[in-house]
Protein backbone atom coordinates (compact mmCIF):
# COMPACT_ATOMS: atom_id res chain seq x y z
CA UNK A 1 0.00 0.00 0.00
CA UNK A 2 1.25 3.36 -0.56
CA UNK A 3 -1.12 5.10 1.48
CA UNK A 4 -3.62 4.66 4.70
CA UNK A 5 -6.22 5.47 1.66
CA UNK A 6 -9.74 3.23 1.67
CA UNK A 7 -10.17 4.07 -1.71
CA UNK A 8 -6.93 2.51 -2.38
CA UNK A 9 -7.68 -0.40 -0.11
CA UNK A 10 -11.12 -1.12 -2.03
CA UNK A 11 -9.64 -0.53 -5.44
CA UNK A 12 -6.39 -3.12 -4.48
CA UNK A 13 -9.20 -5.57 -3.20
CA UNK A 14 -10.96 -5.40 -6.28
CA UNK A 15 -14.21 -3.97 -5.24
CA UNK A 16 -16.47 -1.72 -7.83
CA UNK A 17 -15.28 1.57 -6.07
CA UNK A 18 -17.94 4.56 -5.57
CA UNK A 19 -16.63 7.89 -4.86
CA UNK A 20 -18.36 11.03 -3.91
CA UNK A 21 -18.19 14.50 -4.19
CA UNK A 22 -18.53 17.60 -1.88
CA UNK A 23 -18.41 21.44 -2.69
CA UNK A 24 -17.65 23.23 0.26
CA UNK A 25 -19.93 26.46 1.31
CA UNK A 26 -18.96 30.03 0.80
CA UNK A 27 -18.88 31.02 4.19
CA UNK A 28 -17.32 29.65 7.02
CA UNK A 29 -20.27 27.35 8.24
CA UNK A 30 -18.72 24.15 9.38
CA UNK A 31 -22.37 23.25 10.35
CA UNK A 32 -23.23 23.28 6.39
CA UNK A 33 -20.67 21.10 5.58
CA UNK A 34 -21.21 18.12 7.96
CA UNK A 35 -24.95 18.44 7.32
CA UNK A 36 -24.44 17.91 3.81
CA UNK A 37 -21.42 14.97 4.67
CA UNK A 38 -23.59 13.06 7.07
CA UNK A 39 -25.52 11.95 3.98
CA UNK A 40 -22.09 10.14 2.68
CA UNK A 41 -21.27 8.26 5.53
CA UNK A 42 -21.30 4.58 4.91
CA UNK A 43 -22.07 4.99 1.21
CA UNK A 44 -19.56 5.61 -0.89
CA UNK A 45 -15.89 4.71 -0.30
CA UNK A 46 -13.81 8.34 -0.81
CA UNK A 47 -15.40 12.03 -1.32
CA UNK A 48 -14.15 14.74 -3.51
CA UNK A 49 -13.94 18.28 -1.53
CA UNK A 50 -13.82 20.58 -4.76
CA UNK A 51 -11.00 22.98 -4.51
CA UNK A 52 -12.92 26.61 -5.09
CA UNK A 53 -15.02 24.80 -8.23
CA UNK A 54 -15.63 26.96 -11.12
CA UNK A 55 -13.16 29.28 -10.00
CA UNK A 56 -15.71 30.40 -6.80
CA UNK A 57 -14.33 31.16 -3.52
CA UNK A 58 -15.23 28.63 -0.87
CA UNK A 59 -14.18 26.94 2.51
CA UNK A 60 -10.54 25.68 1.80
CA UNK A 61 -10.94 22.26 0.42
CA UNK A 62 -7.92 21.08 3.38
CA UNK A 63 -10.52 22.24 5.83
CA UNK A 64 -13.22 20.68 4.77
CA UNK A 65 -11.14 17.03 3.81
CA UNK A 66 -10.38 17.52 7.60
CA UNK A 67 -13.32 17.69 8.96
CA UNK A 68 -15.20 15.13 7.06
CA UNK A 69 -12.55 13.09 7.78
CA UNK A 70 -13.40 13.11 11.81
CA UNK A 71 -16.98 12.07 10.39
CA UNK A 72 -15.62 8.89 9.06
CA UNK A 73 -16.01 9.82 6.01
CA UNK A 74 -12.36 9.20 3.32
CA UNK A 75 -11.58 12.96 1.84
CA UNK A 76 -9.86 13.05 -1.47
CA UNK A 77 -9.04 16.36 -1.11
CA UNK A 78 -8.76 17.75 -4.96
CA UNK A 79 -6.08 20.92 -5.72
CA UNK A 80 -5.93 23.23 -8.38
CA UNK A 81 -2.93 24.48 -10.21
CA UNK A 82 -4.76 27.90 -10.89
CA UNK A 83 -4.47 28.97 -7.40
CA UNK A 84 -1.05 27.67 -6.21
CA UNK A 85 2.43 27.60 -6.95
CA UNK A 86 4.55 24.97 -5.94
CA UNK A 87 5.75 26.57 -2.90
CA UNK A 88 1.66 26.64 -2.25
CA UNK A 89 1.53 23.38 -3.14
CA UNK A 90 3.95 21.41 -1.40
CA UNK A 91 3.12 22.95 2.09
CA UNK A 92 -0.50 22.55 1.44
CA UNK A 93 0.28 18.73 0.67
CA UNK A 94 2.30 18.06 3.73
CA UNK A 95 -0.04 19.93 6.16
CA UNK A 96 -2.91 17.49 4.72
CA UNK A 97 -0.37 14.72 5.10
CA UNK A 98 0.30 15.57 8.85
CA UNK A 99 -3.52 15.72 9.39
CA UNK A 100 -4.72 12.65 7.87
CA UNK A 101 -5.46 13.28 4.70
CA UNK A 102 -4.73 10.00 2.40
CA UNK A 103 -5.89 11.19 -0.96
CA UNK A 104 -5.51 14.21 -3.69
CA UNK A 105 -6.69 14.97 -7.14
CA UNK A 106 -4.55 16.86 -9.33
CA UNK A 107 -6.27 19.38 -11.66
CA UNK A 108 -5.63 22.44 -13.83
CA UNK A 109 -9.15 24.15 -12.33
CA UNK A 110 -11.46 26.14 -14.26
CA UNK A 111 -10.28 29.56 -15.90
CA UNK A 112 -11.04 32.52 -13.37
CA UNK A 113 -13.13 34.17 -16.09
CA UNK A 114 -15.76 31.88 -15.35
CA UNK A 115 -15.49 32.99 -11.50
CA UNK A 116 -16.53 35.29 -9.01
CA UNK A 117 -13.44 37.04 -9.43
CA UNK A 118 -12.49 37.04 -13.12
CA UNK A 119 -9.65 40.04 -12.27
CA UNK A 120 -7.36 37.38 -9.98
CA UNK A 121 -3.90 36.35 -11.20
CA UNK A 122 -3.89 32.77 -11.87
CA UNK A 123 -1.04 31.09 -11.36
CA UNK A 124 -0.54 28.21 -13.40
CA UNK A 125 3.16 27.61 -11.79
CA UNK A 126 3.01 23.60 -12.64
CA UNK A 127 0.23 21.85 -14.57
CA UNK A 128 -1.74 19.29 -13.27
CA UNK A 129 0.23 16.17 -14.82
CA UNK A 130 3.21 18.16 -13.52
CA UNK A 131 1.64 18.57 -10.13
CA UNK A 132 0.74 14.78 -10.17
CA UNK A 133 4.66 13.88 -11.08
CA UNK A 134 5.59 15.79 -7.95
CA UNK A 135 3.60 14.05 -5.25
CA UNK A 136 4.03 11.21 -6.37
CA UNK A 137 7.92 12.03 -6.49
CA UNK A 138 7.53 13.37 -2.34
CA UNK A 139 5.63 10.10 -1.45
CA UNK A 140 8.11 7.72 -3.47
CA UNK A 141 11.24 9.26 -3.36
CA UNK A 142 10.69 11.59 -0.49
CA UNK A 143 11.93 14.43 -2.47
CA UNK A 144 10.73 18.26 -2.87
CA UNK A 145 10.27 19.43 -5.87
CA UNK A 146 13.49 21.52 -5.92
CA UNK A 147 15.50 18.58 -5.17
CA UNK A 148 15.88 18.59 -1.30
CA UNK A 149 14.87 16.07 1.44
CA UNK A 150 11.69 15.55 2.80
CA UNK A 151 12.07 14.26 6.54
CA UNK A 152 8.40 13.03 6.57
CA UNK A 153 7.35 11.80 3.22
CA UNK A 154 3.04 12.61 2.58
CA UNK A 155 1.35 8.99 2.10
CA UNK A 156 -0.99 9.99 -0.78
CA UNK A 157 -2.85 7.78 -2.65
CA UNK A 158 -2.94 10.50 -5.59
CA UNK A 159 -5.29 10.42 -8.75
CA UNK A 160 -5.96 12.87 -12.14
CA UNK A 161 -9.16 13.89 -13.84
CA UNK A 162 -9.87 13.18 -17.48
CA UNK A 163 -12.39 14.02 -19.59
CA UNK A 164 -13.11 11.81 -22.41
CA UNK A 165 -14.90 14.21 -24.34
CA UNK A 166 -12.65 17.25 -24.52
CA UNK A 167 -10.84 17.65 -27.82
CA UNK A 168 -9.49 16.72 -29.90
CA UNK A 169 -10.18 12.89 -29.30
CA UNK A 170 -7.48 11.40 -30.77
CA UNK A 171 -5.39 13.17 -27.96
CA UNK A 172 -7.38 11.97 -24.87
CA UNK A 173 -6.33 8.82 -24.81
CA UNK A 174 -2.93 10.12 -25.12
CA UNK A 175 -3.19 12.41 -22.51
CA UNK A 176 -4.62 9.56 -20.45
CA UNK A 177 -2.06 7.98 -20.86
CA UNK A 178 0.44 11.10 -20.19
CA UNK A 179 -1.29 11.28 -16.38
CA UNK A 180 -0.44 7.19 -15.89
CA UNK A 181 3.13 7.75 -16.78
CA UNK A 182 3.33 9.96 -14.34
CA UNK A 183 2.26 8.09 -11.31
CA UNK A 184 -1.81 8.71 -11.66
CA UNK A 185 -3.10 5.67 -9.08
CA UNK A 186 -6.51 6.26 -9.86
CA UNK A 187 -8.52 8.33 -12.79
CA UNK A 188 -11.94 10.26 -12.33
CA UNK A 189 -13.79 10.71 -15.67
CA UNK A 190 -15.99 13.72 -16.61
CA UNK A 191 -19.19 13.09 -16.00
CA UNK A 192 -20.30 10.38 -19.27
CA UNK A 193 -23.83 11.25 -20.84
CA UNK A 194 -22.37 9.70 -24.21
CA UNK A 195 -21.97 6.11 -23.66
CA UNK A 196 -20.74 4.91 -26.98
CA UNK A 197 -18.27 7.47 -27.35
CA UNK A 198 -17.42 6.42 -23.28
CA UNK A 199 -16.84 2.96 -24.63
CA UNK A 200 -15.00 3.62 -27.20
CA UNK A 201 -12.63 5.89 -25.53
CA UNK A 202 -11.70 2.36 -22.45
CA UNK A 203 -11.91 -0.33 -25.39
CA UNK A 204 -8.53 2.24 -26.58
CA UNK A 205 -7.32 3.14 -23.47
CA UNK A 206 -7.60 -0.88 -22.10
CA UNK A 207 -5.43 -1.40 -25.14
CA UNK A 208 -3.34 0.55 -24.43
CA UNK A 209 -2.82 -1.30 -20.85
CA UNK A 210 -3.67 1.97 -19.45
CA UNK A 211 -6.07 0.60 -17.14
CA UNK A 212 -3.66 -2.04 -15.82
CA UNK A 213 -1.34 0.19 -13.19
CA UNK A 214 -4.47 2.66 -12.57
CA UNK A 215 -7.99 2.40 -11.57
CA UNK A 216 -10.25 4.73 -13.72
CA UNK A 217 -13.84 5.45 -12.13
CA UNK A 218 -16.17 6.62 -14.42
CA UNK A 219 -17.56 9.84 -13.68
CA UNK A 220 -21.63 10.04 -13.70
CA UNK A 221 -23.67 12.93 -12.39
CA UNK A 222 -27.23 12.69 -12.26
CA UNK A 223 -29.92 15.09 -14.07
CA UNK A 224 -32.42 16.81 -11.79
CA UNK A 225 -34.16 18.30 -14.73
CA UNK A 226 -34.41 19.48 -18.27
CA UNK A 227 -33.11 22.77 -17.48
CA UNK A 228 -30.25 20.90 -15.95
CA UNK A 229 -29.59 18.56 -18.98
CA UNK A 230 -29.78 21.30 -21.39
CA UNK A 231 -26.92 23.47 -19.72
CA UNK A 232 -24.75 20.44 -19.45
CA UNK A 233 -25.38 19.75 -23.20
CA UNK A 234 -25.15 23.84 -24.29
CA UNK A 235 -22.83 25.46 -21.41
CA UNK A 236 -20.51 23.54 -19.84
CA UNK A 237 -16.68 23.27 -21.91
CA UNK A 238 -16.35 19.86 -23.09
CA UNK A 239 -19.20 18.13 -22.12
CA UNK A 240 -20.90 15.71 -24.34
CA UNK A 241 -24.79 15.61 -23.96
CA UNK A 242 -26.59 13.22 -26.40
CA UNK A 243 -29.72 15.10 -28.14
CA UNK A 244 -31.51 11.42 -26.96
CA UNK A 245 -30.31 11.76 -23.02
CA UNK A 246 -31.48 15.97 -23.18
CA UNK A 247 -35.30 14.97 -24.81
CA UNK A 248 -35.67 11.94 -22.32
CA UNK A 249 -35.74 14.10 -19.32
CA UNK A 250 -37.04 16.67 -21.21
CA UNK A 251 -39.84 14.48 -22.35
CA UNK A 252 -41.28 14.00 -18.80
CA UNK A 253 -43.22 16.19 -17.14
CA UNK A 254 -41.48 19.04 -14.99
CA UNK A 255 -42.31 16.96 -11.31
CA UNK A 256 -41.20 13.44 -13.04
CA UNK A 257 -37.75 14.73 -14.64
CA UNK A 258 -35.99 14.03 -11.27
CA UNK A 259 -36.89 10.49 -11.22
CA UNK A 260 -36.21 10.05 -14.95
CA UNK A 261 -32.49 11.30 -14.24
CA UNK A 262 -32.09 8.81 -11.74
CA UNK A 263 -33.64 5.79 -13.63
CA UNK A 264 -31.01 6.74 -16.28
CA UNK A 265 -28.37 7.47 -13.81
CA UNK A 266 -28.86 3.34 -12.72
CA UNK A 267 -29.30 2.43 -16.00
CA UNK A 268 -25.95 3.86 -17.05
CA UNK A 269 -23.63 2.46 -13.76
CA UNK A 270 -24.83 -0.87 -14.87
CA UNK A 271 -23.68 -0.69 -18.37
CA UNK A 272 -20.61 0.74 -16.47
CA UNK A 273 -19.91 -2.04 -14.18
CA UNK A 274 -19.85 -4.26 -17.31
CA UNK A 275 -17.41 -2.31 -19.14
CA UNK A 276 -13.63 -4.02 -19.25
CA UNK A 277 -11.22 -1.62 -17.35
CA UNK A 278 -13.92 0.66 -14.92
CA UNK A 279 -13.01 -0.07 -11.46
CA UNK A 280 -15.97 2.03 -9.99
CA UNK A 281 -17.90 4.97 -10.33
CA UNK A 282 -17.18 8.67 -9.32
CA UNK A 283 -20.55 10.15 -8.17
CA UNK A 284 -20.76 13.73 -8.42
CA UNK A 285 -24.49 14.67 -7.48
CA UNK A 286 -23.70 18.42 -7.12
CA UNK A 287 -25.74 19.87 -4.24
CA UNK A 288 -28.09 16.82 -4.21
CA UNK A 289 -25.94 15.11 -1.34
CA UNK A 290 -29.33 14.10 0.37
CA UNK A 291 -30.43 11.94 -2.46
CA UNK A 292 -26.50 9.82 -3.19
CA UNK A 293 -28.56 7.23 -0.52
CA UNK A 294 -31.23 6.72 -2.54
CA UNK A 295 -29.46 6.62 -5.67
CA UNK A 296 -26.44 4.31 -4.27
CA UNK A 297 -29.21 1.91 -2.82
CA UNK A 298 -31.19 1.72 -6.20
CA UNK A 299 -27.63 1.29 -8.47
CA UNK A 300 -26.84 -1.52 -6.10
CA UNK A 301 -24.08 -0.51 -4.80
CA UNK A 302 -24.64 -1.09 -1.25
CA UNK A 303 -23.43 -2.16 1.10
CA UNK A 304 -20.10 -0.52 1.04
CA UNK A 305 -17.00 -3.11 1.50
CA UNK A 306 -15.00 -2.88 5.28
CA UNK A 307 -11.44 -2.96 3.68
CA UNK B 1 6.44 43.61 -31.44
CA UNK B 2 4.95 45.45 -28.57
CA UNK B 3 1.39 46.05 -29.03
CA UNK B 4 -0.42 49.00 -27.53
CA UNK B 5 -4.37 50.63 -27.86
CA UNK B 6 -4.76 54.28 -26.99
CA UNK B 7 -6.40 55.23 -23.71
CA UNK B 8 -9.76 56.41 -23.37
CA UNK B 9 -9.77 60.02 -24.36
CA UNK B 10 -12.00 60.87 -20.92
CA UNK B 11 -9.14 59.29 -18.70
CA UNK B 12 -6.31 61.39 -21.00
CA UNK B 13 -8.57 64.81 -20.09
CA UNK B 14 -8.43 63.84 -16.71
CA UNK B 15 -4.67 62.83 -16.46
CA UNK B 16 -3.61 66.38 -18.58
CA UNK B 17 -6.20 68.42 -16.26
CA UNK B 18 -3.20 70.18 -14.28
CA UNK B 19 -1.03 71.19 -17.42
CA UNK B 20 -1.34 74.34 -19.53
CA UNK B 21 1.44 73.34 -22.31
CA UNK B 22 2.69 69.78 -22.98
CA UNK B 23 4.76 67.83 -25.14
CA UNK B 24 3.24 65.05 -27.42
CA UNK B 25 5.65 62.01 -27.79
CA UNK B 26 5.14 59.36 -30.29
CA UNK B 27 7.72 56.93 -31.28
CA UNK B 28 8.04 55.47 -35.07
CA UNK B 29 8.37 51.66 -33.88
CA UNK B 30 5.96 48.82 -32.63
CA UNK B 31 3.57 51.61 -31.88
CA UNK B 32 3.28 53.00 -35.28
CA UNK B 33 2.87 49.75 -36.68
CA UNK B 34 0.12 49.07 -34.90
CA UNK B 35 -1.85 52.59 -35.60
CA UNK B 36 -1.49 53.35 -31.47
CA UNK B 37 1.30 55.57 -31.15
CA UNK B 38 2.74 56.57 -34.32
CA UNK B 39 2.90 60.60 -36.48
CA UNK B 40 -0.52 59.89 -37.47
CA UNK B 41 -1.87 59.52 -33.77
CA UNK B 42 0.13 62.17 -32.32
CA UNK B 43 -1.91 64.55 -34.94
CA UNK B 44 -4.95 63.02 -33.99
CA UNK B 45 -4.73 62.82 -30.30
CA UNK B 46 -2.92 66.44 -30.48
CA UNK B 47 -6.45 67.59 -32.55
CA UNK B 48 -8.42 66.27 -29.94
CA UNK B 49 -6.68 67.39 -26.59
CA UNK B 50 -7.00 70.49 -27.99
CA UNK B 51 -10.42 70.68 -28.66
CA UNK B 52 -11.21 68.60 -25.63
CA UNK B 53 -9.64 71.25 -23.92
CA UNK B 54 -11.37 74.61 -25.42
CA UNK B 55 -14.58 73.10 -24.67
CA UNK B 56 -13.89 73.08 -21.13
CA UNK B 57 -12.38 76.54 -21.53
CA UNK B 58 -9.21 75.93 -20.66
CA UNK B 59 -7.05 76.11 -23.61
CA UNK B 60 -4.40 73.14 -23.88
CA UNK B 61 -0.94 73.85 -25.77
CA UNK B 62 0.33 70.81 -27.60
CA UNK B 63 3.48 70.33 -29.04
CA UNK B 64 3.95 67.29 -31.61
CA UNK B 65 6.73 65.43 -32.14
CA UNK B 66 7.41 62.06 -33.12
CA UNK B 67 10.77 60.01 -32.17
CA UNK B 68 12.39 57.79 -34.29
CA UNK B 69 12.27 55.48 -30.78
CA UNK B 70 11.18 56.29 -27.79
CA UNK B 71 12.75 53.71 -25.54
CA UNK B 72 16.67 54.51 -26.64
CA UNK B 73 18.29 57.16 -24.87
CA UNK B 74 19.72 58.22 -27.95
CA UNK B 75 16.95 59.59 -29.75
CA UNK B 76 15.61 60.70 -26.52
CA UNK B 77 18.72 62.99 -26.20
CA UNK B 78 16.79 64.94 -28.81
CA UNK B 79 14.59 66.28 -26.41
CA UNK B 80 17.26 67.77 -23.78
CA UNK B 81 17.07 71.35 -25.60
CA UNK B 82 13.54 72.31 -25.42
CA UNK B 83 12.10 70.03 -22.87
CA UNK B 84 11.99 72.85 -20.25
CA UNK B 85 9.27 74.93 -22.51
CA UNK B 86 6.68 72.22 -21.20
CA UNK B 87 4.49 71.12 -18.47
CA UNK B 88 4.91 67.66 -19.17
CA UNK B 89 4.99 65.16 -21.97
CA UNK B 90 2.62 63.19 -22.93
CA UNK B 91 4.23 59.64 -24.39
CA UNK B 92 1.93 57.85 -26.93
CA UNK B 93 5.21 55.01 -26.75
CA UNK B 94 4.94 51.70 -25.11
CA UNK B 95 5.69 51.77 -21.14
CA UNK B 96 9.50 51.05 -21.95
CA UNK B 97 9.48 54.36 -24.09
CA UNK B 98 7.39 56.18 -21.36
CA UNK B 99 10.39 55.17 -18.73
CA UNK B 100 13.09 55.98 -20.94
CA UNK B 101 11.58 59.74 -21.01
CA UNK B 102 11.25 59.75 -17.04
CA UNK B 103 14.60 57.88 -16.42
CA UNK B 104 16.27 60.87 -18.90
CA UNK B 105 14.64 64.05 -17.51
CA UNK B 106 13.77 63.31 -13.55
CA UNK B 107 11.86 66.63 -12.88
CA UNK B 108 9.18 66.41 -15.72
CA UNK B 109 5.88 64.80 -15.36
CA UNK B 110 5.20 61.60 -18.20
CA UNK B 111 1.78 60.62 -18.80
CA UNK B 112 0.83 57.60 -20.84
CA UNK B 113 -1.40 58.10 -23.54
CA UNK B 114 -1.35 54.40 -24.20
CA UNK B 115 -1.68 51.33 -22.83
CA UNK B 116 1.00 48.93 -23.50
CA UNK B 117 -0.65 45.80 -23.88
CA UNK B 118 1.33 42.23 -25.19
CA UNK B 119 4.34 41.07 -27.53
CA UNK B 120 1.80 40.17 -30.31
CA UNK B 121 2.33 39.27 -34.72
CA UNK B 122 -0.28 40.82 -36.95
CA UNK B 123 -2.91 37.85 -37.72
CA UNK B 124 -4.84 40.37 -40.75
CA UNK B 125 -4.96 44.15 -41.31
CA UNK B 126 -6.11 45.35 -37.88
CA UNK B 127 -5.76 42.37 -35.76
CA UNK B 128 -3.27 41.44 -33.62
CA UNK B 129 -2.79 38.30 -31.32
CA UNK B 130 -0.56 37.63 -28.52
CA UNK B 131 2.58 35.21 -29.19
CA UNK B 132 5.01 35.63 -26.72
CA UNK B 133 5.18 36.10 -22.84
CA UNK B 134 9.28 36.70 -22.85
CA UNK B 135 9.62 33.57 -20.42
CA UNK B 136 13.31 33.50 -21.55
CA UNK B 137 13.22 29.84 -21.87
CA UNK B 138 12.19 29.15 -25.40
CA UNK B 139 10.06 25.61 -25.69
CA UNK B 140 8.73 26.40 -29.18
CA UNK B 141 10.93 23.47 -30.54
CA UNK B 142 8.90 20.98 -28.66
CA UNK B 143 5.48 22.53 -29.12
CA UNK B 144 5.13 22.73 -33.03
CA UNK B 145 6.24 26.25 -32.69
CA UNK B 146 2.72 27.77 -30.93
CA UNK B 147 3.54 28.78 -27.49
CA UNK B 148 1.92 27.19 -24.46
CA UNK B 149 2.67 30.41 -22.34
CA UNK B 150 1.44 32.58 -24.35
CA UNK B 151 -1.00 31.12 -26.37
CA UNK B 152 -2.77 28.38 -23.86
CA UNK B 153 -5.42 30.05 -21.24
CA UNK B 154 -3.96 27.89 -18.47
CA UNK B 155 -0.11 28.08 -19.53
CA UNK B 156 -0.15 24.13 -19.75
CA UNK B 157 2.63 22.31 -20.83
CA UNK B 158 1.18 18.92 -21.11
CA UNK B 159 -2.24 19.75 -22.05
CA UNK B 160 -4.71 19.96 -23.24
CA UNK B 161 -7.12 20.59 -20.65
CA UNK B 162 -10.51 18.86 -20.30
CA UNK B 163 -12.68 22.12 -21.34
CA UNK B 164 -10.87 21.90 -25.17
CA UNK B 165 -13.64 21.78 -27.21
CA UNK B 166 -13.96 22.06 -31.21
CA UNK B 167 -10.40 23.58 -31.32
CA UNK B 168 -11.25 26.62 -28.92
CA UNK B 169 -10.52 27.05 -25.73
CA UNK B 170 -12.88 27.01 -22.49
CA UNK B 171 -12.42 30.61 -21.91
CA UNK B 172 -14.11 31.48 -24.93
CA UNK B 173 -15.47 30.09 -28.78
CA UNK B 174 -13.06 33.20 -30.33
CA UNK B 175 -10.12 31.77 -28.85
CA UNK B 176 -8.32 29.04 -30.23
CA UNK B 177 -6.68 25.99 -28.29
CA UNK B 178 -3.74 26.26 -28.15
CA UNK B 179 -3.04 22.25 -27.47
CA UNK B 180 -5.37 22.14 -30.32
CA UNK B 181 -2.86 23.71 -32.63
CA UNK B 182 -0.11 22.14 -30.86
CA UNK B 183 -0.95 18.81 -31.59
CA UNK B 184 -2.71 20.22 -35.27
CA UNK B 185 0.89 21.02 -36.11
CA UNK B 186 3.20 18.36 -34.43
CA UNK B 187 1.05 15.87 -36.53
CA UNK B 188 1.94 17.76 -39.50
CA UNK B 189 5.53 17.98 -38.92
CA UNK B 190 5.16 13.96 -38.19
CA UNK B 191 6.57 14.98 -34.19
CA UNK B 192 3.80 13.79 -32.23
CA UNK B 193 6.20 11.70 -30.04
CA UNK B 194 7.02 14.87 -28.66
CA UNK B 195 3.50 14.93 -26.93
CA UNK B 196 4.40 12.05 -25.50
CA UNK B 197 7.15 13.12 -23.68
CA UNK B 198 6.30 14.36 -20.16
CA UNK B 199 7.05 18.00 -19.79
CA UNK B 200 9.03 19.02 -17.01
CA UNK B 201 7.87 21.96 -14.82
CA UNK B 202 9.37 24.68 -15.74
CA UNK B 203 11.99 27.15 -14.80
CA UNK B 204 10.18 30.68 -14.36
CA UNK B 205 13.49 32.32 -12.89
CA UNK B 206 13.92 33.18 -16.54
CA UNK B 207 11.57 34.52 -16.72
CA UNK B 208 9.68 38.03 -14.80
CA UNK B 209 9.36 35.66 -11.95
CA UNK B 210 13.41 35.78 -11.69
CA UNK B 211 12.74 39.71 -10.85
CA UNK B 212 13.55 42.29 -13.45
CA UNK B 213 15.69 41.58 -16.40
CA UNK B 214 18.48 42.65 -17.79
CA UNK B 215 20.43 41.81 -21.08
CA UNK B 216 24.20 42.35 -20.55
CA UNK B 217 26.27 42.25 -23.72
CA UNK B 218 29.66 43.17 -22.80
CA UNK B 219 31.24 42.19 -26.38
CA UNK B 220 28.99 45.40 -27.06
CA UNK B 221 29.91 48.09 -24.69
CA UNK B 222 31.73 51.01 -26.35
S1 LIG C 1 8.14 29.73 -24.79
FE1 LIG C 1 8.65 31.64 -23.80
S2 LIG C 1 10.04 32.72 -25.19
FE2 LIG C 1 9.07 31.06 -26.38
S3 LIG C 1 7.30 32.04 -27.34
FE3 LIG C 1 6.57 31.18 -25.41
S4 LIG C 1 6.79 32.83 -23.90
FE4 LIG C 1 7.97 33.40 -25.73
S1 LIG D 1 -8.78 24.87 -23.64
FE1 LIG D 1 -6.74 24.71 -24.55
S2 LIG D 1 -5.92 26.81 -24.53
FE2 LIG D 1 -7.69 26.77 -23.18
S3 LIG D 1 -6.81 26.41 -21.18
FE3 LIG D 1 -7.40 24.40 -21.97
S4 LIG D 1 -5.57 23.64 -22.99
FE4 LIG D 1 -5.24 25.82 -22.66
Amino acid sequence: MKSDSNLEKVLAAGHFAVTGELGPPRGANLEAVKEKAAHLVGMVDAVNVTDNQTAVVRMASWAVSLTIKEMGLEPNYQMVCRDRNRLAMQSDILGAAALGINTMLCLSGDHPSFGDHPQAANVHDIDSIQQLAMIKRMRDEGKFLGGDDIDTPPKMFVGAAANPFGDPFELRVLRLGKKVAAGADFIQTQCIYNMERFAEYMRQAHDMGLTENTKLLAGVTPLKSAGMAKYMANRVPGMDVPKAVVDRIAGQPKEKQAEEGIKLLCEQIEQLKEMPGVAGIHLMAIEWEHRVPEIVERAGLLPRPQV
Amino acid sequence: MITATRKPMEEILKSVEPFRKILLLGCNECVTVCHAGGRKEVALLGAALRLGRLQKGQPLEVEELTLERQCDPEYVEELARTVDQYDAVCSMACGCGVQTIAERYPALPVMPMVNTEFMGASEANGVWAERCAGCGDCVLGYTGGICPVARCSKRIFNGPCGGSTKGKCEISKDVDCAWQLIWDRLKELGQTELYSKLMEPKDWSTARDGGPRRIVREDMAL
